[in-house]
């Protein structure tokens, strides 16, 4: 490990931390904007975590010590994740200790306890929202797989650092691969981060919830963190979404220079992405969650198009 | 590799990406809205083609894919359903997500069964075979799926597209006269065929194909 890939590593994972909530902010207010709404700013996340985390936190009596340490784990689990994934550099001091599939691992750990601490409580919408989480999240993780099994068949590795490297130096050209597992990992990108054809952010009817309802309960500093980490893993999975299918611009090897150029590309990118993601929530509705199955196996099987037509067609 | 077989690469994987949606679409008006963008998508292929190796006749056929399979099968299709008052096709005989995993399972086959082929084939479009050959599999799994005739008969046509495409990649199409005498067949078919659906209509009150079992017992 270099003293640059350290260096790298600390940066990028700092301003991952720091930015992701100002990326779901700017999500917030390219949808206001889109719905003729004036929009809270797109500063709001950082209010909200503020205003949480100088309130005293209410537990239920029947909480285990389990429901206590599950944001801690969540947030913990989507620091790690944004960590690994590369947004500024590719060298990354942290990238041989996991790859893509470990990746998706911690994203299983993290919905697992996450599920875990809803049904702690043991009220019904807990146990009905991980429920429904575990639904759509064991249909997510076999598309999200085959996306990265698609991008590590090309590269020849499962290291995010090779894949994403290997991705940004090929002859610009039409990848049909790439553009089915692009597809796929867009909607596993909607369900895993509750966006709206299958989960819908600002409900506020607990019939319909599914993110929402596992975290009903928690309060205050608690509350503060699970919604970070849930900012930071949108942020990780737009992240990864670039790296994937835009990586262009991203430093490579130990390169101040790129660096620096680095970051404000990643700006715009994430600013381009964020947008998208608002036009895609304005214009679609919810699907009734039993639809969600068929949604998830719409890109399982756009997923598992790319790789065959990578294997058939070598693009 | 050169940009026109990049091209011809993706229009080949959209032509995959439409068999599926035809296998996952439930109403029969969006069926035939699908099978006119894949029989677009077949006449801007083999116009590449023809362009791209400069075989004059492949234009000739495209414009006859485009005129037959973009203007004329889909207005009567559309007409016809008009008149038998039928929107939906809601009784798929495996529900369909089942029948995607098949459909994925399909796609497997025929690209194993079409490897030795475009090893042997010459064409720059060599390596579409395998996804040609997938849709005509797949088209042949809607007919076996759906009940209705009308879906049945958008199974068919779209599995004469396949072979179609796998005709241009693999030999640059069919000769002239073959080609000419395919459309009249496809033509008269969807006539001959739309007749039949009144028949049909006329002695079970339904479209639904099963009842022709039941007639046979009779």
């Amino acid at each position: 490990m270099s003293a640059f890939g350290l260096l790298a590593q600390f940066l990028q994972l700092f301003l991952t931390v720091l930015l992701a909530p100002l990326l779901l902010g700017w999500v917030n207010q390219c949808r206001a904007w889109l719905q003729n709404r004036q929009g809270p700013g797109i500063d709001q996340p950082y209010r909200k975590l503020r205003k949480l985390f100088q309130k005293d936190a209410v537990i239920a009596e029947s909480a285990s010590p389990l429901f206590r340490i599950v944001p801690y784990i969540l947030f913990g689990a989507m620091c790690l994740a944004a960590a690994i994934v590369p947004s500024l550099a590719t060298d990354l001091g942290f990238s041989e200790a996991a790859d893509a599939i470990a990746l998706v691992g911690i994203f299983a750990l993290a919905r697992i306890f996450m599920s875990l601490a809803a049904m702690d409580i043991g009220t019904a919408f807990g146990g009905m929202g991980a429920r429904r989480e575990m639904l759509v999240g064991f249909l997510a993780e076999p598309a999200l797989l085959m996306v990265l099994f698609t991008a590590s068949l090309i590269s020849q590795s499962t290291s995010l650092t090779v894949i994403v490297e290997t991705l940004a130096h090929r002859h610009f050209g039409i990848y049909p691969s790439l553009a089915f597992t692009g597809i796929a990992f867009l909607m596993v990108l909607l369900a895993e981060n509750a966006r709206i054809p299958v989960d819908n952010p600002a409900s506020h009817l607990e019939l319909t919830m599914i993110h929402e309802a596992m975290i009903l309960e928690y309060s205050a500093r608690h509350l503060a963190l699970v919604e970070w980490a849930s900012s930071i893993k949108l942020f990780a999975y737009v992240a990864m979404g670039i790296a994937l299918f835009v990586p262009w611009g991203i430093a490579q090897a130990a390169d101040w220079l790129g660096m620096a150029f680095a970051l404000p590309i990643l700006i715009v990118k994430l600013l381009v992405a964020g947008f998208g993601l608002a036009v895609i929530e304005t214009v679609m509705a919810k699907q009734r969650i039993f639809r969600a199955p068929e949604f998830m196996g719409t890109a399982f099987l756009f997923g598992v198009l790319g790789m065959l037509v990578h294997f058939l067609l070598g693009a | 590799m050169p940009l026109s077989s990049q091209f011809i690469n993706l229009l080949a994987s959209i032509l995959l990406l439409l068999a599926f949606a035809m296998l996952s679409q439930r109403r029969i008006r969006s069926l035939i809205r699908l099978f006119m963008v894949q029989g677009m998508t077949l006449a801007v292929s083999t116009a590449v083609i023809a362009s791209t190796t400069n075989q004059s006749h492949l234009y000739y056929s495209a414009l006859l894919t485009f005129s037959l399979k973009v203007v004329i099968l889909p207005w009567i299709l559309l007409r016809m359903i008009r008149q038998l008052n039928v929107e939906w096709d809601v009784e798929t005989l495996i529900n369909i997500p089942s029948t995607m995993l098949v459909g994925i399972a399909i796609v497997i086959v025929a690209f194993n069964l079409a490897l030795p082929i475009s090893h042997l084939a010459g064409t720059i479009t060599r390596s579409t075979i395998g996804i040609a050959m997938a849709c005509v599999l797949l088209s042949l799994l809607m007919m076996i799926t759906r009940s209705k005739a009308i879906s049945q008969v958008v199974g068919f046509l779209s599995m004469e597209n396949g072979l179609f495409f796998a005709a241009t990649s693999t030999t640059y199409g069919m000769p002239m006269v073959v080609e000419l005498g395919v459309a009249l067949d496809v033509l008269v078919g969807v006539l001959i065929l739309g007749v039949f659906f009144f028949q049909i209509r006329e002695k079970f009150e339904s479209l639904d194909l099963r009842h022709l079992e039941k007639a046979e017992e009779e």
